[in-house]
């Protein structure tokens, strides 16, 4: 025997892999099972939305609830989307200068940056920043009350939870977005000004003049009031994440995550459907 | 010696002065994920009663308060409150009868981002429009100096122990002078003799406002104290329901157990 305890000299040919094969039932069984979740989300988001629009259409209002959250989602919103604007207007304009300037269209640079703004810009940037916080914010809040019983205690004391709750914060996102959406332009076509302004001096009314010439509110309206559409998908979406959470502490945060992702991503996609829908009726 | 079917009998038709009971829970059955919870349970409570629902962790006796509350909707059976069949009901018509009703939550369930104040005048804000500013806020220090806790009405949920987010809980269950009341375990993680004290404090507000009363409680010696009958759950049914002495002089193997290991 060696001293590894194996017989001097025998002939020990290393273990063969043995590849096991994932049975074709399982993976269907896993396909299925995904796609039974995809439409089992998308049913029951189908029906809070329908137990949110009838609580938001019946009285009796939650008008200062309303107010708070309008204050909630938008007064402290506003330093974040200016920030964001404001520094989008930058990058913007050192990119566009670069590249105009390559092409000889240097003098478009206002059109550029104002188009560029407040017909892309500013409304998906907006989305985004307000989905990240207040999507979260109110996925969490509304998930840390679920798990501690305080929505039952809302509806056990003969309050329509719906109405209270979640109506309340969608309306807010809906008011709020186009309005923050015009901050995020503000600051956005500024600091845009202001940085090509450190170059090239360009007054701020020559600025303007140059960027609206010849542009209808048709140009610009459409894409800032779609934003509302955008603070639908961000309200109901937190709101139905979070009053459906379950499982503690792991289930807020699995909650706020998801409000924000999903949030962001139908953000996205609604923006494909709606740019087309501009673009046919807002010609 | 009166057996648990006995018992039973006695009390299967508890009619008060030809008025139908208050509450009156008929045949539920309740299932989660496939595991029976509730298994054709039925019982009645009527004005100015006390009934105490006792059992082991886990054999759904919350879940029967939620039931009644309609927080949940049974498998099959009836809940009728006054009368009324709730199962079904949409939450509108279903918020009428909640009016009448006050749920003390297990762990009192406060509103964590309002004041102990603000949390009991809740309620009133939505309900009681009629009532001023001044009269609700009085209303408000009269209910929470009912239940000791008049000193700390601008404290947040989150400052009070336990024992005392209890006391709050049901200064706000008690803001609609409700006629039912519903109370999940509440003397549950509390200390002997802040327990003693809850126990003496829901007595005193039975005898005052004789409202139709369930207790859902493991705690026999709090049973005892503020119920005039008690329910003894198992395996989702009612195994024997009567006064305390009819449970000590019960014959059934799993009443005496409870009753030796309390």
């Amino acid at each position: 025997m060696s001293s590894r305890g194996l017989i001097a000299g025998a002939n020990i040919s290393p273990p063969i892999p043995v590849r096991r094969s994932v049975p074709a039932s399982s993976v269907v069984n896993s396909t299925v099972g995904l796609f039974n979740g995809f439409f089992e989300w998308f049913g029951e988001l189908g029906i809070f939305s329908w137990r949110v629009f009838r609580a938001a259409i019946t009285p009796p209002y939650e008008g200062r609830e309303l107010i708070r959250q309008l204050d909630e989602v938008g007064s402290k919103s506003l330093p974040l989307v200016a920030m964001a604007g404001a520094a989008i207007g930058v990058i913007l304009s050192l990119e566009a200068r670069y590249s105009l300037t390559r092409f000889g269209a240097k003098s478009m640079f206002p059109a550029t940056l104002v188009y560029t703004v407040l017909q892309v810009m500013g409304p998906v940037i907006t989305g985004l920043v307000v989905s990240g916080r207040v999507g979260a914010g109110m996925g969490a809040e509304l998930a840390s009350m679920k798990v501690t019983e305080q929505i039952d205690a809302i509806e056990a004391s003969a309050i329509n939870p719906y109405r209270l709750l979640a109506a309340t914060r969608i309306l807010a996102c809906i008011l709020m977005l186009p309005l923050l959406t015009i901050a995020t332009d503000g600051c956005a076509l500024l600091t845009g000004w202001f940085a090509q302004s450190l170059v090239e001096p360009l007054s701020f009314h020559q600025f303007i003049s140059s960027g609206f010439n010849g542009a209808h509110f048709n140009a610009f309206l459409p894409q800032t009031f779609k934003t509302a559409v955008y603070g639908l998908i961000i309200g109901l979406i937190a709101c139905f994440q979070g009053m459906r959470t379950r499982g503690g502490a792991a289930g807020v945060g699995r909650a706020a995550t998801n409000s924000v992702v999903l949030a962001s991503l139908f953000l996205i996609l609604a923006d494909v459907l709606l740019v087309k829908f501009i673009l046919v009726f807002f010609p | 010696m009166a057996t648990a079917y006995d018992i039973a009998t006695k009390q299967a038709a508890p009619e008060q002065d030809g008025l139908a009971p208050v509450i009156a829970v008929e045949n539920v059955h309740k299932s989660f994920d496939g595991h029976k919870v509730l298994n054709g349970i039925s019982l009645h409570v009527n004005q100015g009663e006390t009934l105490a629902v006792l059992g082991r962790s886990g054999t759904g006796k919350s879940v029967l308060l939620r039931l009644i509350i309609g927080l949940d909707t049974p498998d099959s059976g009836s809940i009728c409150i006054h009368g009324q069949d709730i199962a079904g009901l949409a939450l509108d018509r279903m918020g009428e009868i909640r009016k009448k009703m006050g749920f003390l939550f297990q762990q009192a369930a406060l509103y964590d981002s309002l004041t102990v104040a603000g949390n009991v005048a809740f309620p009133l804000e939505h309900h009681r429009r009629d009532m001023s500013k001044s009269e609700r806020a009085d209303h408000v220090r009269q209910l929470l100096a009912e239940v000791g806790m008049d000193g700390d009405l601008e404290k947040m949920p989150s400052d009070i122990s336990g024992g005392m987010q209890k006391r709050v809980g049901l200064a706000r269950a008690l803001a609609l002078e409700p006629e039912i009341l519903l109370l999940d375990e509440p003397t549950a993680g509390l200390d002997p003799i802040s327990a003693g004290e809850i126990d003496e404090l829901i007595l005193k507000l039975q005898r005052e406002r004789q409202m139709a009363s369930i207790v859902v409680t493991h705690d026999l010696h709090s049973a005892k104290t503020i119920a005039g009958r008690l329910a003894l759950l198992n395996e989702g049914d009612v195994v024997i329901e009567g006064t305390f002495e009819d449970l000590q002089q019960s014959e059934t193997a799993f009443v005496k157990e409870f009753l030796k290991q309390s």
